[in-house]
């Protein structure tokens, strides 16, 4: 589904990703996980079009996508849920889920999607005339990750959704994130709890200073010594 | 006498208010202060003066017809000039509308000459007594028509997609393009709307104002203190700043001396600035 072919990236000509190639295939959970800095993120922004690779190719359902921008991007069903949620907090929860599905002009459809979203987190429901700013972390999360599903996505790229849940959250969120994927979703998780993201992923790989160094099924990370000596403290 | 006053103040302060709003706009959605924006009132006044002088078209009743006009313009500019500096460095950004506005100045003293006008015969004129209060028709068309169109932007961009857009857009521009949202179609949009605002200004205050080349600056000037007043990129803001110098600058032209009237603007645009530094309504980080 997804196809990243030796790419590299760069801010301001201080490179922050080497020869990266990964591939995610339909139906799966496949998580990136990393130290802090390592360049987790710029994959992510780097498959959703916010930056541009130097050299190398993404593929996505059969399209070379490297060169589209991101807007474009977003309608062929790749869908990025940014770190630190960034939703638009001086709007309010039904407008920031609206935007979501800004690419769609069919208004059942997005009543269709919205009623998903609502099922999923009904709290969402509740709140939706709250401005966005004053609601929790957790429930910034939720809007997030509905406004993400809005977009009706195919392959939903998450980064760190877990970041400054607290710990019962992030169970709540994870078994969400294992719903989405029985939906039919494929996901992308970037997570730094990476003991809980290898026991939900089908694959996972590891990045250090903008490489990647590793790749295996969750379980084979989890046994794997660097990862354990690295990531869980073992 | 200070209840004249106030009317006065407040109908020059809704005027005020349709010319911040737009500039207030294009801030908040891509960052650029449009130094032009006072120009561009003084091209929308000659807009309405040459309709008027051959088609006979009525200032205030062609106003949705100018603003349409401007609009377009603000298109064009932006896709001809603006969108090439926005990733321009800051100085490049900030220098390009100073440019456009000198230019459209000059182009105006060369093409029409440095000569006062004046509309004959708009269709808004008189003066009528409101209880106490002595009201000049023309500057309460102005302002009810200002009032009319700030009314008509801030509904748009609150209950329609694109405004919607826009608004996202200004409040995080990368979390916008993973909506889907294409910036650089959005800002022309919202660059040509803010450009609509001054024109819509600019025809209803042709109806009573002189026009002249340089009639446009202190529009600007009044709308970027009156935009700071009230925080940058905040329409809501804008307008109520606006309406508060137009009150400061009637009062303090009564009551101080009109050579001071300006002077006190900026003076209270300082205080405030000290005092609260994102504006009235200013909201969140820059
Ligand atoms: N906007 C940016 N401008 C410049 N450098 C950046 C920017 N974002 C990230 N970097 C740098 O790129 C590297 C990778 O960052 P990032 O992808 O955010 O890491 P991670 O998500 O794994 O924590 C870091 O060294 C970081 O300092
Ligand atoms: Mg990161």
């Amino acid at each position: 589904m997804l196809n990243v072919v030796k790419c590299n990236a760069a801010y301001d000509g201080v490179p922050a990703l080497v020869d990266v190639s990964f591939n995610i295939k339909e139906g799966e959970i496949v998580t990136l996980i990393g130290s802090n800095g390592t360049g987790k993120s710029t994959i992510a922004r780097l498959v959703s079009g916010l930056i541009k690779a130097s050299s190398g190719t993404i593929e996505f359902c059969g399209r070379r996508i490297e060169k589209l921008p991101a807007h474009e991007i977003v309608k062929l069903g790749l869908v990025h849920v940014p770190e630190g949620r960034h939703v638009f907090g001086k709007l309010n929860v039904k407008e920031n889920l609206l935007l979501g599905a800004y690419t769609t002009n069919d208004e059942a459809e997005v009543r269709k999607r919205l009623d998903l979203v609502y099922k999923l987190f009904p709290i969402l429901k509740e709140r939706m005339y709250q401005k966005s700013w004053s609601m929790s972390g957790g429930q910034q999360q939720m809007l997030a990750l509905g406004r993400g599903l809005m977009s009706n996505p195919k392959l939903l790229v998450l980064d760190e959704p877990s970041l400054g849940l607290m710990p019962v959250l992030c169970d709540e969120l994870f078994a969400a994130i294992k719903k989405i994927n029985e939906e039919g979703i494929t996901v992308m998780l970037i997570e730094q709890r990476v003991l809980e993201a290898l026991e939900l992923c089908d694959r996972g790989y590891v990045i250090q200073n903008g490489r990647i160094v590793m790749e295996g099924t969750g379980s084979e990370l989890i046994e794997s010594d660097t990862v354990k000596k690295a990531y869980l403290g073992m | 006498m200070i209840l004249q006053l106030l009317t006065g103040g407040v109908l020059l302060g809704c005027v005020y208010g349709l010319v911040s709003m737009g500039l207030s706009l294009i801030y908040g959605v891509m960052g650029i202060v449009n130094f032009a924006h006072g120009a561009l009132v003084m091209l929308a006044m000659y807009v309405s003066y040459w309709l008027n002088t051959y088609v006979s078209l009525d200032p205030v009743i062609g106003t949705p017809i100018i603003a349409l006009i401007m609009f377009g313009f603000g298109m064009i500019l932006y896709k001809l000039v603006i969108k090439r500096v926005l990733k321009g460095p800051f100085l490049a950004r900030m220098l390009v509308t100073f440019g456009l506005s000198i230019f459209f100045i000059n182009m105006a003293q060369f093409l029409w000459s440095p000569d006062y006008r004046n509309i004959q015969g708009a269709i808004s004129k008189g003066t009528f007594m409101l209880g106490s209060v002595f009201i000049e028709l023309p500057k309460l068309v102005a302002s009810v028509g200002s009032l009319i169109v700030a009314a008509l932007i801030y509904w748009f961009l609150r209950k329609t997609k694109t405004g919607l857009a826009i608004q996202a857009i200004s409040i995080d521009r990368s979390a916008a393009s993973l909506m889907g949202i294409n910036l650089e179609k959005l800002n022309a949009i919202a660059f040509g709307i803010g450009i609509a605002c001054a024109g819509a200004a600019g025809s209803l205050l042709a109806s009573y104002y002189y026009i002249f080349p340089d009639v446009g600056t202190m529009f600007g000037l009044v709308a970027l203190v009156a935009v700071a007043l009230g925080g940058f990129g905040s329409t809501e803001g804008a307008l109520i700043g606006a309406i508060l110098i137009g009150i400061i600058e009637t009062l303090g032209g009564f009551y101080i001396g009109p050579e001071y009237k300006y002077a006190l603007i900026f003076l209270s645009y300082v205080l405030i600035v000290i005092v609260r530094p994102k504006g009235l309504m200013g909201w969140g980080a820059d």
